[in-house]
């Protein structure tokens, strides 16, 4: 109990039992089915999934701008639900979100924009323009001060979106899809930028993203969402590591195609290397010690955080004692190991 | 080409600046009704900010019933209305009363139109700073379909123009009246086409001048 209370009050977002149904003229559409979701202060939170999986709608039930058909959702410790009208919009305030379009106020300057959501918040006009200048060093945006969204690139109008989300000082950003409209260049000194301002500024942030890219570059945690529903969740070393779930390992390695191994000869074993043991030359190391080949299928490495991992799959030779030798041998190395059919 | 007295070319003038006067007045107070009820359209609507069935519907159909009437006749039909207002049916002032009740609905409508193609995306951004519907409404939606809206009013004013005239067969002042007169009654063609000219004229420097200012209004391409 002492544990669980603990855990909660390091939380800043904690969704439990939710659901959300669209209903139409003849059907009812399931967007989220029981998520349940911890999301601690000072994460960076990566929801990942496919289209249509959900992910967007989940993010939105977490200010509400959808409402929930069921379940719960606390924010600080407050529940949006036993919220009134005008609660909600003041908690909003302390949630900043960013979007995929920017979403920018096109007859409004730079400074304008970032002004808005403290006009809404009746924060004192001379103080507003102090935060703007503030805001736009972070954003490192400072001489597009009088200029119109018009007249700015996608990465910086996603810049000044950022800025005008962090006006009000929020506790947590939400990102939807924030980078998908940009080039791989512009989407990593977005990402670099949001790593920043978790890191300074202690802003917990939230990702929804469809690609895995984004997760691997700057989140701590992610949760994989797939068919409305939360497949796994937890740090994004343990995802990548061990990915328990077909759609997790469906996006750990979108372009691989499924192998299946039923029905051929010999064992197909699955290395995973962590931290130090991919410097090894376990493979070779293997090959040498037990005199007989091994056939590679497929292989994968991906710095998370500094540090590698990689995994394997090798196909053991036809015969038992030999294929049980190399299997004790590998388990006796730094590596994690398991026998596989199919892999995706 | 026949020159004319100086009292015709007063009469000109005269008639010229009593169309501007009922077009730009009734324009203003069809803006002054029309903006509202365009807004309350839109956030009244059932996928609008703050749905309210009945009130929508209410607004829908007395704009609809009201634009539905062909002018000439509703003009003729609200003279005891307009003679409460103004205290006679005869000139232009009168000529304001049904001119705003005509074009009021259809300024609405345009006011409706204009707010529509407002980007859902700006608008979800701005509850999710925690912007209330009435604040989303004046402080978002106004000012981004700005440019729109100037266009549509610059669609207004020169159809009000044209109802203007129709006005002239009833007892209506301004260009109308002198081309119904000369034109209609007197057979002074010449007349009759010189307003012509100076109403086509009065049109192209009011629709410019709306699209002028639409544009230097418009922040989206500079």
């Amino acid at each position: 109990m002492a544990e669980d209370e603990k855990i909660n009050k390091d939380s800043i977002i904690e969704i439990v039992g939710l659901s959300k149904t669209f209903k139409t003229k003849n059907s009812e559409v399931n967007a989220l089915k029981d998520i349940n979701l911890t999301i601690n202060k000072g994460d960076v939170f990566g929801i990942i999934g496919m289209s249509g999986a959900g992910k967007s709608t989940l993010v939105r039930c977490m200010n509400f701008l959808e409402r929930p058909t069921e379940g719960k959702v606390l924010f600080d410790g407050r529940d949006l639900f036993s919220m009134s009208a005008i609660e909600l919009r003041r908690t909003r305030q302390e949630i900043g979100m960013i979007f995929q379009q920017f979403n920018l106020l096109m007859q409004r300057t730079v400074e304008e924009n970032i002004c808005f959501p403290m006009e809404i918040a009746k924060i004192d006009k001379s103080k507003q323009k102090a935060r703007v200048k503030e805001l736009l060093e972070i954003v490192d945006l400072s001489d597009k001060i009088n200029a119109y969204p018009s007249q700015l690139s996608g990465g910086q109008k996603q810049r000044v979106a950022i800025a005008r989300a962090l006006a009000t000082n929020p506790k947590v950003l939400l990102c939807d899809e924030a980078t998908s409209a940009l080039d791989p260049k512009t989407t990593r000194s977005i990402l670099a930028l949001l790593k920043d301002i978790n890191k300074r500024l202690d802003i917990t942030i939230i990702i929804i993203t469809h690609e895995m890219s984004v997760i691997e570059e700057i989140c701590s945690h992610v949760a994989i969402i797939d068919n409305s529903q939360i497949a796994e969740y937890g740090t994004v070393e343990e995802i990548f590591s061990h990915p328990k779930t077909q759609s997790a390992k469906r996006l750990v390695h979108p372009d691989g195609e499924l192998l299946d191994f039923h029905g051929q000869a010999g064992k197909h074993v699955r290395i995973v290397f962590n931290g130090n043991s991919s410097f090894e030359p376990v493979i070779s190391n293997m090959v040498l010690k037990c005199k007989a080949p091994v056939n590679i299928m497929f292989a994968d490495t991906k710095n998370i955080d500094g540090k590698a991992f990689g995994q394997m799959i090798v196909q053991l030779p036809e015969d038992n004692t030999l294929s049980d030798k190399m299997i004790n041998y590998l388990k006796t190395q730094n590596v994690e190991l398991e026998e596989v059919y199919d892999f995706v | 080409m026949i020159l004319f007295d100086s009292q015709t070319i007063l009469m000109f003038l005269m008639g010229t600046l009593e169309t501007l006067y009922m077009t730009l007045v009734s324009t203003l107070f069809s803006y002054i009704i029309g903006l509202p009820l365009g807004m309350l359209l839109i956030l009244t609507d059932k996928k609008g900010m703050h749905p309210i069935a009945w009130l929508n519907s209410v607004i829908n159909v007395i704009v609809n019933f009201l634009r539905s009437i062909p002018f000439l006749i509703l003009l003729v039909a609200i003279i005891p209305f307009t003679r409460t207002i103004v205290g006679t049916s005869i000139g232009s002032t009168a000529t304001i009363v049904p001119l705003v009740v005509a074009a009021a609905p259809f300024v609405a409508r345009l006011v409706e139109q204009s707010l529509q193609e407002v980007d859902g995306g700006v608008i979800e951004a701005a509850h999710s700073m925690g912007a209330s519907p009435l604040r989303i409404l004046l402080k978002v939606m106004l000012p981004e379909s700005m440019p729109s809206l100037l266009v549509g009013s610059a669609i207004a004013c020169t159809t009000i123009l044209g109802y203007s005239a129709m006005a002239g067969f009833v007892g209506g002042g301004g260009l109308g009246k002198i081309a119904i007169n000369y034109g209609f009654y007197k057979y002074e063609t010449e007349i009759m086409w010189i307003t012509v000219i100076l109403l086509v004229i009065v049109v192209q420097i009011l629709q410019e001048i709306g699209m002028k200012i639409a544009k230097s209004s418009d922040k989206r391409n500079i």
